[in-house]
């Protein structure tokens, strides 16, 4: 058969051979149909990932945002006069239960750490408690003090981030002059010591790769002196060069000092602030080692100790920081203070009510979204007021009796252009007119000047901007909500006498309000959520205050999260992932709104 | 005072209903259907007359105002002012009135103190004024409609006249608006051209307003600002940012939409829509800190992995996100051009023995075709006019190139850089913010209407 399909001039194709050719392009077809499905279904897979993870993301970051650590220390409350509590000196009484609380702090500058694990806010807090509940106050026995930003993380595990070891074996502690050495028969450290040479393997690499790149600069250079003619290049060159090499040999050096540290097993490894950090906790101290081998430390004491010389098992462990002391915003003795204060029980976690209640503050720990809320409300309250009636009114008249006429159309046109215009424009509308006025002058024969005058970073202009933005919006809802309705609701009013205008307000517009509110709230969901136009009128300004009225300067809550998420700080970014939680919560609550209104009122004719 | 007058006001139009409904219904004695119209109406005629004007001249009197008291203080400060550029001049004012009504005050002196008093003392002589006034219209446009409310007077015509005029009047806000766009724009970008070129800005290739010099007055030079105000390279920023983003959220889009109208069960339907609608939802700042603080970071780490340069404000982090949040709009978009084709050319297709994706790839995408190209041109648009993605996540430096790994810049970053901030109103840089913002304005607009004339030219009328 195969002989014949050769030689004759055109395919004959059996029977068997058709139908087999048939059922492969059938099956390549198919195949293709399922590629083309498969791909529709993983674009929105591919959508639903991202969803996924932006939701996962921020509120895996918005989780810690929500507590807050404080130091609970008991204060004698003589100190407030409670005529005038808010005049107290609540900051003194603060750093005097702190100094209390760690007494072997001695020094100055060691003092100063201890304070800046509180907030230096913590005294306001304490003055706002006071002078909401005197009495309750006062016979509180302790009084809950506001840690700072950092030592808060480090309360909640997000920074300095270690590890505690209690290693089977016992150890002795020699103490000579203010150093202290503790041995152990075995390899207790040998956990600690292998995070320090992977530090060092890291450092080599670096160096490393430092040095490669300046022994091919020192090619580079060498061919660039066989090129060069001139006598003083020649010099020039050749200076750059030895300049280069030096750096190299003293590069190398340092790799060869870390590489001999690594190498020798036994002898004992210096810890400076670029090495990962150990802390011996024994006796009720703790010591801060400066030297380590697998099987003894040498350092000095952070937190005075016990001096007697044996610890049995158990008796003792150690706390390892991978993070290099000055990678990271806590120091150990920060740390070893923390720990101090967290093995008496005096660190408590809270709900943070700061976050929901106080304004924008520099201060991370001090930071909430309330202004912010506050400002969102006043702003949203102008924009409703202004866009509902504007929006519906427009509606009625374009649908109701606008007759056709140039004139209705450049409205309608113009409509449907402002829905389109990107939002920012509208920003730049209320910069111009709002804020400062356009002054037009006409050849210089005369100026005429057009709005101005407005308050800057006001809530009232910020609502006015917004209003604009969401009127094509409410517009085309409302229209569209209109139109439903049946004309026989019409007619049936005018058969009973009524005027177009009753027919329209007593009949038509009492049934198109679901529909209606429908688009209303979700342009005004659009506005909650809208930033960049406010950011042109100057709602962007760092506003302490909770503004308590429209004229005053305010800013919203998705201006709050445009800014904070320029601070570095990793408290205002969990602040601000809780920020977007809530804003979003906010824009679901309306949502659903629509939703339901439209579920339950809007009728189909 | 203003918030009281308003208040005022609005118990007045209430008492005026009541009279004038009270007065209607003592003319008609017991008679009700003997007046052409229902109390009601002539209520609220005598209401509209007595609070409408009054309500109009507390509306228009700040606007009177506000410039007098200006000139006042410029004129009493004469001495002080005279030392001081055009931009100081209108810090002064400010800062003045910042004092003396509260606001954001740059910083206080003695001065500004002095004319913040002179501030407050004119106005409450203007708000007496006001009050007289107010009073007055109050007064005669009362007695005015009362005497005129009898048994034949026609108050419902005035009152349907009035409320359609209200109407009318509503609508023309839009165009208002519009006007109001158009108008801030070219004045604004008039004036940036007459202090740097029209072809220096749109065709050159430097853009650093930050060094743009300023000579004292607020008079720029010329020749030296037309060299950093080329607009170029915050174009073909733009441009790479919106390509990556229509990269992402064309195929993504479309053929989501085309799974979810051909395809998808209506169980999975009513699961998968929503959660687009959610993508369409979330607030662009929300997107742009998902962008600056986790996208971007990835991007660069990725990038390094591969032995890349990617810089951490790349184009492809803003692009990206950007297209994840134009998916839902293209989806939707497509989606209503989609199942705009007629379900006959669907069923031929299949009667021929075409496969559902053979169906959808021959049939209905070419029928489908000049709404999806619309879809895509307004999608474009959007991602165009975006701000809060790029001004978070996109760099502010203009550089002229096609890396997406590399930093650039868009049109809308700069506005926001420009105008952020204080700044004096009559610079060079804060010009050139409105000239940017009317280039935008035009593309946009432009892109809009092809989308529309692509639809209403290649519209396949099926019915």
């Amino acid at each position: 058969m195969t002989d014949i399909s050769i030689t004759a001039p055109r395919k004959m194709l059996t029977t068997q051979e058709a139908a087999d050719r048939r059922k492969q392009r059938r099956a390549k077809r198919f195949a293709a149909e399922s590629r083309f499905k498969f791909l529709g279904l993983s674009a929105i897979i591919v959508a639903a990932a991202f969803l996924v993870i932006l939701m996962s993301t921020i509120v895996g970051k918005s989780i810690p945002a929500f507590t807050q650590h404080y130091l609970v220390l008991p204060i004698d409350k003589s100190f407030i006069d409670p005529s005038e509590p808010e005049n107290a000196k609540y900051n003194k009484e603060i750093r005097k239960a702190v100094g209390e609380a760690l007494p072997f702090v001695k020094n100055r500058k060691d003092k100063k750490l201890m304070r800046g694990l509180v907030s230096s806010g913590a005294g306001t807090e304490l003055r706002k408690a006071a002078t909401a509940d005197l009495a309750d106050f006062m016979e509180e026995e302790n009084t809950p003090i506001l840690l700072s930003d950092f030592a808060d993380l480090y309360a909640k595990g997000l920074i300095a981030a270690n590890e505690t070891v209690s290693p089977p074996a016992a150890i002795t502690v020699e103490i000579e002059d203010d150093e202290y050495t503790i041995r152990s028969g075995n390899e207790v450290f040998g956990d600690f010591i292998r995070l320090a040479n992977k530090t060092i393997d890291q450092k080599v690499a670096v160096i490393d790769r430092r040095i490669a790149s300046l022994e091919n600069a020192v090619s580079v250079r060498n061919s660039e002196l066989a090129a060069a003619v001139s006598e003083s290049d020649k010099q020039e060159i050749a200076s750059n060069i030895s300049s280069v090499e030096a750096e190299i040999s003293q590069r190398s050096a340092e790799r060869d000092k870390f590489l001999a540290l690594q190498g020798d097993k036994g002898a004992f490894l210096p810890l400076d602030e670029t090495m990962p950090s150990l802390l011996v906790w024994f006796g009720g101290g703790v010591v801060k080692a400066s030297m380590v081998s697998p099987t003894a430390v040498v350092g000095e004491a952070i937190a005075p100790l016990s001096t007697k010389p044996d610890h049995e098992q158990g008796q003792w462990h150690y706390q390892q920081i991978d993070a290099a002391e000055e990678n990271r915003k806590f120091s150990d003795k920060e740390v070893a203070y923390m720990e101090f204060l967290q093995r008496q029980d005096l660190v408590e976690s809270k709900f943070s009510t700061i976050f929901f209640n106080n304004g924008a503050s520099r201060e991370a720990e001090m930071a909430g979204i309330w202004g912010a809320v506050v400002g969102s409300f006043y702003t949203m309250v102008v924009t409703l007021l202004l866009s509902f009636p504007l929006g519906v009114a427009a509606a009625i008249y374009l649908e109701e009796f606008a007759p056709k006429n140039r004139l209705t159309d450049i409205i309608e046109v113009n409509i449907n252009n402002l829905a389109a215009v990107p939002s920012i424009v509208f920003g730049l509308l209320g910069l111009a007119i709002f804020l400062n006025g356009v002054n037009i002058s006409f050849f210089g024969l005369f100026d005429i000047s057009i709005g101005g005058g407005f308050r800057r970073s006001a809530a009232y202009v910020g609502g006015m901007v917004l209003a604009l933005m969401t009127l094509p919006t409410i517009i085309i809802a409302s229209r569209a909500a209109l139109k439903s309705v049946p004309p026989s609701i019409r007619e049936a009013a005018f058969g009973v006498g009524a005027s177009h205008l009753q027919a329209t307000f007593h009949h038509t517009l009492p049934l198109a309000i679901p529909g209606i509110l429908t688009g209303t709230i979700i342009g005004m969901a659009r506005a909650l959520g809208e930033t960049a136009p406010l950011l042109m009128i100057g709602m962007v300004a760092f506003i302490v205050d909770i503004p308590a009225w429209f004229n005053e300067p305010a800013t919203v809550l998705p201006v709050q999260i445009y800014m904070w998420a320029d601070l570095p700080e990793q408290a205002f970014q969990n602040k601000n992932a809780a920020a977007i939680l809530v804003l979003l919560v906010f824009l679901v609550l309306m949502n659903a709104m629509a939703v339901f209104l439209r579920r339950r009122f809007e009728r189909r004719w | 005072m203003v918030q009281y007058l308003f208040m005022a006001l609005i118990m007045v139009a209430m008492a005026a209903y009541l009279i004038g409904r009270a007065k209607a219904f003592s003319i008609a004695a017991g008679n009700v259907s003997a007046l052409h119209s229902r109390p009601v109406y002539h209520g609220t005629y005598l209401a509209i007359l007595s609070a409408f004007p009054a309500f109009l001249a507390m509306v228009i009197w700040p606007a009177i105002t506000n410039r007098y008291l200006d000139n006042a203080v410029l004129s009493r400060f004469g001495d002080h002012l005279s030392q001081l550029t055009l931009p100081e001049t209108e810090a002064f004012l400010r800062d003045a009135k910042a004092i003396a009504y509260g606001g954001v005050i740059g910083f206080r002196d003695e001065t500004k103190e002095a004319a913040a008093e002179v501030y407050l003392s004119l106005q409450s002589t203007a708000d007496l004024i006001l009050l007289c006034i107010v009073a007055l219209l109050v007064l005669v446009g009362f007695l005015f409609a009362i005497g005129r409310i009898k048994v034949d007077m026609r108050a419902r015509f005035f009152v349907e006249k009035f409320v359609l005029a209200l109407l009318l009047a509503s609508s023309v806000v839009a165009i208002l608006a519009t006007i109001g766009i158009v108008l801030s724009l070219l004045v604004e970008t008039v004036r940036f051209f007459g202090k740097v070129s029209f072809f220096d800005f749109l065709f050159g290739i430097h853009w650093s307003p930050q060094s743009a010099f300023e000579a004292a007055g607020g008079n720029d030079i010329t020749q030296d600002n037309s060299r950093v105000f080329g607009a170029i390279p915050l174009f073909t920023g733009t441009l790479l940012i919106t390509l990556i983003a229509i990269l992402v959220a064309a195929p993504v889009g479309l053929m989501s939409a085309i799974y979810l109208s051909d395809y998808a069960s209506s169980s999975f339907r009513s699961f998968a829509k929503p959660m687009l609608e959610i993508l369409a939802g979330i607030p662009t700042v929300v997107y742009g800190f998902f962008a600056a603080l986790t996208v971007a970071p990835a991007i660069r780490g990725w990038g390094e992995n591969l032995g890349l340069d990617v810089s951490s404000e790349s184009a492809l982090a803003a692009g990206l996100v950007m297209g994840i949040m134009i998916i839902p709009f293209v989806s939707s978009l497509s989606d209503d051009v989609i199942n705009a084709v007629p379900q006959s050319l669907r069923d031929g297709s299949a009667a021929l023995g075409a496969t559902k994706s053979e169906t959808i790839r021959k049939v209905v995408l070419p029928a489908a075709l000049p709404g999806i190209v619309s879809a895509l041109l307004l999608a474009i648009s959007r991602a165009i006019g975006e701000t809060m993605i790029v001004v978070m996540a996109a760099g502010l430096a203009a550089n002229l190139t096609a890396n997406p790994f590399e930093a650039v810049t868009t049109v809308t970053v700069q506005i926001v850089t420009l105008l952020v901030g204080d700044q004096e109103f009559d610079s060079a840089k804060t010009l050139a913010a409105f000239a940017l913002g009317l280039v935008l304005f035009c593309i946009t607009l432009g892109l809009n209407y092809i989308a529309l004339k692509v639809v209403q030219k290649y519209r396949e009328q099926y019915d």
